[in-house]
């Protein structure tokens, strides 16, 4: 390899040349990541809806955003948070529609103005799950409702994991632990602060037990080692509304597109796919319909 | 080691079925972390070379405060960049929330006091010495600049590569204020997370080597390009 000495100019012209190929690429690939987030045309078929981790999870949302924009062609720009986080989403105006799962709170966002209606449309249950072992020995106890299963684990030393998040799921949970006459703590009591599929795969490794929406817990089954030891209790009822965000709150919120978003959600067909979800792959329905919006 | 052979498996699988779900994901993660590279990377080398050659009033003052966001956790630098954004805060209605250029933008606040107190430690070092023979031989402003850089090239590429490394390793700030959105926003290191909270860990591990090898690449390139001069 011949050394030569570089003349000054050829150290600028080479300088140019590289910054030049790199600056031209960069632009390129600035002027495609601006356009794709600011046209006008894309953003007024964007729906944004905040969920819960737990509907994301179960994949059901997943299953529908394609038929969603065969239907009507809104693309649905799915954020999921717990359902706390989600509905100061809503608050904030960053979403154009809410799909949670805690009454109280939906009550509130719609009471306080910032939601123009909430539409139940679909619930399924909570159940609980825990270790294959079950040392507590809830599986098969017949137990009536939940809150006495629940004083059953805090009684043993056996670990559960919570939510700890803001989510429907959490605020559930908290009911629960509250019908007990129990607030829990302690280093059997893990406050995981994650989603749900999280938690899940917590549970599994610590061997604890914890509550979750049957859906998730059917979707992840074959990660986790845990099994359900208590469903169909009446106070594990799991209830599902969409909510549009009011739009006269704040600017730039897609009205149009949301109002569209529920009246497809609430048809009698869209209902009938969310029924049929999954029922084949786990036998049972992972959703079911009870639409208060238009038949 | 099992799982890691599998993992480096499904690796290949992925990227040879074409999925355009994934490719997807990899572009959009070269073209934040690029873009963000890129801008931060001529502010920060300007601002490095201004703080670290010219000697004005409060200097010390502000290359100390650049020094200190060098270790601004990212997070919060998300964190900011989301309420600023959000429509109900100051910027809400530029509706950048959730948008890759919502992430460009908080990564460009996460690196370019990075780069910039990188730029200094580099150009202080010899400027003194460097500057003065450049007037000795009666350089123009503008050539001592490119002399300058010229001589602490190494250095300020590194600088340059530091801020690059960041930008690619970063998920707090970029999942907060893009939300991870399938199709939209979903970069590697997010999607990363999202399978891992799946369980999904043979995916992960399969897009955590598929980030690394991208990774790699543009480090190869940047670093021929550093001792290529």
């Amino acid at each position: 390899m011949s050394k030569r000495l570089n003349k000054r100019s050829t150290i600028i012209s080479r300088i140019g040349k590289a910054g030049a190929g790199i600056g031209v690429t960069a632009l390129i690939l600035a002027v495609y990541v601006l356009l794709a987030a600011c046209s006008p045309e894309l953003q007024s078929k964007e729906l944004t809806l905040a969920t819960t981790t737990s509907v994301n999870d179960s994949g059901l949302l997943e299953y529908l955003t394609p038929i969603l924009k065969k239907d009507t062609g809104i693309n649905l720009k799915i954020i999921a948070q717990g359902t706390g986080q989600a509905i100061k989403t809503g608050e904030n105006g960053d979403a154009d529609v809410l799909l949670v799962h805690d009454k109280a709170s939906e009550e509130k966002f719609v009471s306080e103005g910032f939601g123009v209606k909430r539409i139940e449309f679909m619930y399924n249950y909570f159940v609980m799950v825990g270790p294959m072992d079950d040392q507590v020995g809830l599986k098969g106890s017949g137990e009536a409702d939940a809150s006495a299963a629940f004083k059953k684990i805090a009684q043993s030393n056996a670990v559960f994991v919570s939510r700890g998040d803001n989510s429907g799921t959490h605020k559930k949970e908290l009911s629960l632990w509250k019908a007990a006459g129990l607030e829990p703590s302690g280093g059997w009591y893990v406050s995981a602060g994650k989603g749900m599929g999280d938690v899940l795969m917590m549970a599994s490794e610590k061997k604890a037990y914890t509550l979750t929406d049957k859906a998730t817990f059917l979707a992840m089954k074959d990660k986790l080692e845990l099994q359900m030891v208590l469903e169909n209790a009446k106070d594990l009822l799991n209830q599902y509304s969409v909510i549009a965000v009011n739009p006269e709150k704040h600017s730039g919120i897609n009205k149009q597109a949301a109002a569209k978003f529920i009246e497809w959600l609430t048809s009698d067909r869209v209902l009938g796919s969310i029924e049929e979800f999954c029922k084949d792959k786990y036998g049972a329905n992972l959703f079911y319909i009870n639409s208060s919006g238009k038949k | 080691m099992g799982e890691i052979t599998k993992s480096l498996l499904e690796a290949i699988k992925l990227i040879s079925s074409l999925d355009p779900e994934i490719y997807g994901i990899i572009g959009l993660t070269l073209a934040v972390t690029v873009l963000s590279t890129f801008i931060s990377g001529i502010l920060g080398i300007s601002a490095g070379l201004a703080l670290g050659t010219l000697n004005f009033p409060g200097r010390n003052l502000v290359a100390r405060i650049i020094g200190t966001f060098m270790g601004l956790p990212p997070v919060v630098a998300g964190l900011i960049v989301y309420m600023l954004l959000s429509r109900s805060g100051p910027l809400g209605s530029l509706s950048l929330l959730f948008t890759p250029a919502a992430m460009v933008i908080a990564q460009v606040i996460i690196i370019f006091p990075v780069i910039t107190g990188l730029t200094i430690s580099a150009v202080r070092h010899g400027s003194g010495r460097i500057m003065e023979t450049c007037r000795g031989l009666g350089f123009s402003r503008m050539k001592t600049l490119y002399f300058l850089i010229h001589e602490c090239r190494y250095a300020v590429i590194s600088a340059v590569l530091a801020g690059y490394g960041r930008a690619v390793s970063e998920v707090g700030a970029v999942m907060l204020v893009g939300g991870n959105i399938r199709y939209k926003t979903r970069v590697m290191t997010t999607a990363i997370v999202l399978e891992t909270g799946m369980g999904e860990y043979r995916k992960a591990l399969a897009l955590g080597i598929i980030l690394l090898v991208v990774s790699f690449m543009i480090n190869w390139i940047l670093q021929r390009f550093q001792e290529g001069k």
